[in-house]
């Protein structure tokens, strides 16, 4: 049973008239367990192939199937369930909510979900990352590495099956980045999740065990060609 | 909880998260931490909204309670009868048998007279025998005058507060009634079951009844009216004993007042009243929460982020508005409770705005019931409205956590916005209808507010459009930034426009409709128009009254005879058939009332043939003319027999034709008109009209007619006038009052908005500041902008109001409609300059603060 497979995806644009092709029929599969990175130029699609993979957007054509549920005859309300149950996410610009402190920011999956103990679960994870005594204080009271921590705490509060991280150091210095990188692999091989990757920094890339680069939205090539195929 | 399944296999994967409810509340509570107290600023608009409605509806109950309490006081006895003709002897003898204590009262107008100071007035004379008032205090300083008054034999009067002002005189003068004078014992400032208003329009002057017949005043035509005032003993159930003599009553003529009944007429009355008031107070609940719509909407935009990412941690839409709607409705909660206290505040000074119109005095307790009321209404309207904005959170895409230019989710059309809409109608409609109990009033406010609103709006978008196709680009830099602001992107325009704007239609409206109403009256009084009309002139007076009027260089514009008479039948079928058949749906007052009739051939200038004929004689049938509403209030048609009882002579008529009369016209109009040559030797008297010029000269001729015929009455249409303004400015300083508060409202939405747009003001204007543009220049632009939105929302609210008032002229009163400019300009202008100020005053952080701080602490 694959954890994530993408059929012949392809996604165009309307704009004025014009019809804009940003992916161009993309497959493949991956296993659960699986590190693997997109790396391609700016403009290339991955943050769209990345959107579409956790379900936050709909393809024009082609599926993308996550634990085996097909996402594209869910609603938007079913795949935001789906979203909450088996994947997190990691963005460039972080996206905690700036009116909760760091605690409630990781507390915020766990709710959702209703669990018991949310807040034991996320003084855990901010313990993990480092950042145990900061749990009361707001997102512009923490420095940009800080916030990244927070988020990787937030991204594992779900126990996710998928982590999906867009660009997850392209707001952070070279030092910082190294820390955050550091823990992402660290948590990721913990929990054994499977990891999706969005990157410029072929470094990163290169730390995991797959990597796919895509150009005008088609993949040019595959670190494992044998399960890519190219349309 | 919903499962979905997999396109391949049919076990259930996933599960929509079961989300504790208590946590839509916590995220409710730590996301609101920050923005507290704008929230809150959003929602102080509907205070003053709910205040007013507080306000009138408290005092609406406790007005109401105070009547029911005191209620005897608004009779000042258990029961009164009147009668304005003699009844027959038998009647007369049944009458003074009645109750345990009565007091008579005869009363009729007459011109009064002070000889001390000159003064002259047309007053009602009241004679009164008895212990009136039994219920209720008559208020008469010295208190000792109604002592003087009561005992027999003295000649004392007691005058009106009202009239002793106007003519210049005080307790210890005499006044002179007819022919016989009396010393002012007291000075009346009260009488039980009157409202002090009452003494505005019908100054009394009080005498003893024994005087009455020395006056010489009670003659033929004289309009005089009898009364007893009735207490029983304790105890008695006066309605059911009036129940067992009301078809002696009705026979003769006599009307009934009880308790029970005044209680129901002026209960009824001020109910309708403070009803209608709770309407107004409503449009500033509305207004304000279209301040509220405004502010959330802003408030949404700004919380699109922190949706997108919940949504993409796993919320659904619906949680997402949950969380915000629970906020606006706190925020609403407090705002309405908040508003629940100022308003049973406001209204401990509501009987002073009322002040004379009053029959009882009001005590004011705190009613829950307006309280609870109050808040459930402003709580539900303005939530209804904060929905219009929150929809959209509903479709706020995740997809915004990775592209924040992404704009696709909130620009397509939402029904349930429809559905918001329609509610918001229905809400306004049902509100309406519950305080006026009337669907086509309530119908129409509705609609009158939906077009109200949607004039508004369109004017602020004919704006918005205008500015941007026609752009000045060759204007100074300060003008384009100004005309700019009006259009970019979070502009407040429509919002300000439609709030100033309605601020200023109703300061407008309610000035141009008191215009409206004073030209109604005095347009009769313009041109060569009469200006004072002589009534109650007997036969043999006549030729002297015109060689007195003449004798002042006046003209004698009009002279008519009238003749009084009931009506026996309507073809054949009297009082009695009528009455026992309920099939006939004749008032009873067709019969019961007496008719002041003149004779012609021919129709005069303020009348209009309806149908038929003038009235005319062929054949020895007398064809007389009727007024058009009153054929129809008698389901009357032309050929139809009308028999009357002219003072003992019966004479059987044939409506011959129909009149349309213009009541406006300062001159005698008549139901029903007979042909020459029928009434000449009935007994009759005159009324004569004349111009006065000035003051002096109708006092000098009131005087004249005083000393030599002092049982003929003169109105002064000058004087009418002035009391019609005095009560419509007591009446538009009730209503004024009321509209306060939509203006306050709109004030503090304009305050409200300008503080909102501050936030994102503040950066630009810093940017403006650090690339080198002065502090002046800013100032500028401030006041550029603010004053074209309050100018053109004046003018917008000006124009709605012109276009409303102009049709109340020509539907409702039927009069020309000359506006005038200079208040409407002064409106223009104090509500221009006032949005100027509270724009300018609220932005003053803009100004003030030095640009690094400000960036310091927005980074
Ligand atoms: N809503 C949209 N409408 C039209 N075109 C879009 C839209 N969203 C994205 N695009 C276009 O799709 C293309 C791919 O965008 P995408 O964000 O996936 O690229 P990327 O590979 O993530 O680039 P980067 O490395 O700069 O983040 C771009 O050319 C972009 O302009
Ligand atoms: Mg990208």
């Amino acid at each position: 049973m694959s954890i994530l497979r993408v059929e012949n995806l392809s996604k165009t644009y309307q704009s004025r008239g014009r019809s804009l092709t940003v992916l161009d029929n993309v497959s493949f599969t991956l296993q659960p367990g699986d590190t693997f990175a997109i790396v391609g130029p700016s403009g290339s699609g991955k943050t769209t192939l990345l959107g579409l993979c956790a379900g936050l957007d709909r393809a024009s054509s082609g599926s993308v199937y996550l634990n085996e549920i097909q996402l594209d005859n869910l609603s938007e309300d079913q795949r935001a369930a789906v979203r909450n149950q088996y994947v997190g996410f990691i963005f460039q610009n972080f996206q905690l909510l700036p009116t909760l402190t760091a605690l409630e920011n990781v507390m915020v999956p766990l709710e959702l979900r209703g669990e018991k103990g949310a807040a034991r679960t996320a003084q855990e994870l901010l313990e993990r990352v480092g950042l145990g005594q900061r749990g009361h204080h707001y997102p512009t009271q923490l420095s940009g590495g800080e916030q990244q921590r927070v988020s990787l705490a937030r991204a594992f509060a779900n126990r996710p099956k998928l982590l999906f991280a867009d660009e997850p150091t392209g707001n952070l210095d070279t030092d910082t980045s190294a820390t955050v990188v550091d823990l992402l692999f660290e948590l990721n091989r913990e929990a054994g999740t499977t990891l999706v990757l969005v990157t410029h920094d072929l470094e990163l890339a290169s730390r995991t065990q797959r990597v796919i680069r895509i150009k005008g939205g088609t993949v040019i090539s595959d670190s494992r060609p044998e399960q890519v195929t190219v349309g | 909880m919903t499962s979905y399944t997999t396109s391949t296999q049919d076990r259930p994967l996933v599960k929509a998260p079961k989300t504790d409810p208590n946590w839509l509340w916590r995220m409710a509570w730590r996301d609101s931490r920050r923005s507290r107290q704008r929230l809150f600023l959003f929602m102080s608009a509907i205070v003053l909204g709910i205040a007013a409605l507080v306000a009138i509806n408290s005092f609406g109950d406790n007005l109401a309670r105070s009547i029911d309490e005191q209620s005897r006081e608004l009779l000042g006895a258990d029961l009164t009868l009147s009668w304005n003709r003699p009844p027959s002897k038998k009647t007369q003898q049944f009458l003074r048998t009645i109750g345990q204590d009565r007091t008579y009262e005869v009363s009729f107008p007459s011109l009064v007279s002070i000889p001390r100071t000159g003064g002259i007035r047309l007053a009602q004379v009241k004679g009164l025998t008895g212990n009136f008032p039994y219920y209720g205090d008559w208020e008469v300083t010295p208190a000792a005058g109604i002592q003087a008054f009561r005992k027999s034999g003295e000649r004392v009067a007691l005058v009106d507060d009202a009239l002793l002002v106007q003519l210049g005189a005080q307790p210890g003068d005499s006044v002179k009634v007819g022919n016989l004078s009396f010393r002012i014992a007291g000075r009346v400032m009260k009488t039980p079951g009157q409202a002090a208003i009452a003494s505005t329009v019908a100054p009394t002057v009080f005498i003893p009844n024994t005087f009455m017949n020395q006056t010489g005043l009670l003659q033929r035509g004289s309009r005089v009216n009898y009364r007893y005032y009735y207490q029983f003993s304790p105890g008695t159930d006066v309605s059911a004993y009036v129940k067992t003599i009301t078809a002696r009553l009705d026979k003769e003529g006599i009307n009934y007042d009880t308790i029970a009944e005044r209680k129901r007429q002026t209960g009824r009355a001020f109910a309708d009243l403070t009803q209608y008031l709770s309407l107004v107070a409503f449009v500033a609940l509305l207004l304000g929460c279209v301040g509220v719509a405004s502010a959330v909407q802003l408030y949404v935009k700004e919380k699109i982020a922190s949706v997108a990412i919940l949504r993409t941690l796993g919320a659904s839409g619906r949680q997402g508005l949950q969380i915000y709607l629970i906020q606006t409705a706190l925020m609403g909660l407090i705002g309405a409770v908040i508003g629940a206290v100022v308003g049973s505040v406001v209204q401990l000074v509501l009987p002073q705005v009322f002040g004379n119109f009053l029959p009882v005095a009001v005590d004011t307790v705190v009613s829950w019931s307006a309280v609870l009321a109050g808040v459930g209404t402003g709580l539900l309207i303005s939530v209804l409205f904060a929905l219009l904005p929150l929809l959209a959170i509903r479709n706020v895409s995740p997809l915004r956590t990775l592209r924040t230019s992404y704009e696709d989710d909130l620009s397509g059309r939402d029904p349930l916005r429809w559905l918001v809409y329609g509610l918001i109608l229905l809400f306004i409609a049902g509100f309406s209808y519950l305080q006026t109990q009337e669907w086509k009033l309530a119908i129409g406010f509705t609609v009158g507010l939906a077009v109200a609103f949607g004039v508004l709006t369109a004017l602020g978008l004919a704006l918005i459009w205008l500015v941007r196709r026609f752009f000045p680009a060759s204007w100074s830099y300060v003008w384009r930034q100004s005309l700019a602001n009006l259009y970019r992107p979070n502009n407040q325009t429509i919002i300000l426009v439609t709030a100033i704007g309605l601020g200023a239609f109703l300061i407008a409206t309610l000035s141009l409709t008191q215009g409206l109403l004073l030209s109604r009256v005095e347009l009769s009084a313009s041109g060569n128009q009469p200006n004072m009309v002589l009534f109650d002139i007997q036969n043999e007076q006549l030729a002297g009254v015109k060689s007195l009027v003449k004798q002042q260089k006046l003209p004698v514009l009009q002279q008519v005879p009238v003749v009084t008479m009931r009506l026996n039948d309507i073809n054949g079928r009297t009082a009695e058939t009528v009455r026992k058949d309920t099939s006939i749906k004749i008032p009873d007052w067709a019969f019961s009332r007496e008719y002041r009739v003149t004779y012609r051939d021919t129709l005069i200038s303020s009348e209009k043939l309806g149908s038929g004929k003038a009235p005319s004689q062929s054949n020895g049938a007398v064809y007389i003319s009727l007024e058009k509403p009153y054929f129809d209030r008698l389901k009357l048609k032309l050929g139809d027999t009308l028999n009357f009882n002219v003072q003992g002579a019966p004479i059987q008529t044939i409506v011959g034709g129909t009149r349309e009369v213009d009541w406006n016209r300062v001159q005698p109009n008549f139901l029903v008109v007979f042909p020459a040559g029928v009434l000449e030797q009935a007994p009759q008297f005159h009324v004569v009209m004349t111009r006065v010029p000035n003051n002096e000269t109708s006092a000098a001729l009131q005087r004249g007619l005083v000393a030599q015929f002092p049982n003929v009455s003169a109105i002064d249409l000058g004087l009418v006038l002035k009391t019609i303004d005095e009560i419509l400015d007591q009446i538009s300083f009730v209503i004024r009052f009321m509209a306060l508060f939509s203006i306050l409202t709109g004030l503090l939405v304009l305050g409200s908005s300008v503080v909102i747009s501050k936030y994102q003001r503040l950066r630009e204007s810093v940017l403006l500041r650090t690339l080198g543009a002065n502090r002046n220049q800013i100032l500028l632009i401030t006041a550029l902008e603010y004053g074209l939105l309050g100018l053109l929302a004046a003018l917008s609210g000006i124009l709605l109001s012109l276009f409303g008032t102009w049709a109340l002229a020509q539907y409702v009163f039927e009069v020309p409609f000359r506006p005038t400019a200079l208040p409407l300009v002064l409106v223009a202008g104090v509500v221009t300059l006032l949005t100027v100020a509270i724009g300018v005053f609220n932005s003053r952080d803009v100004l003030v603060r030095p640009p690094l701080d400000v960036l310091r602490s927005e980074g």
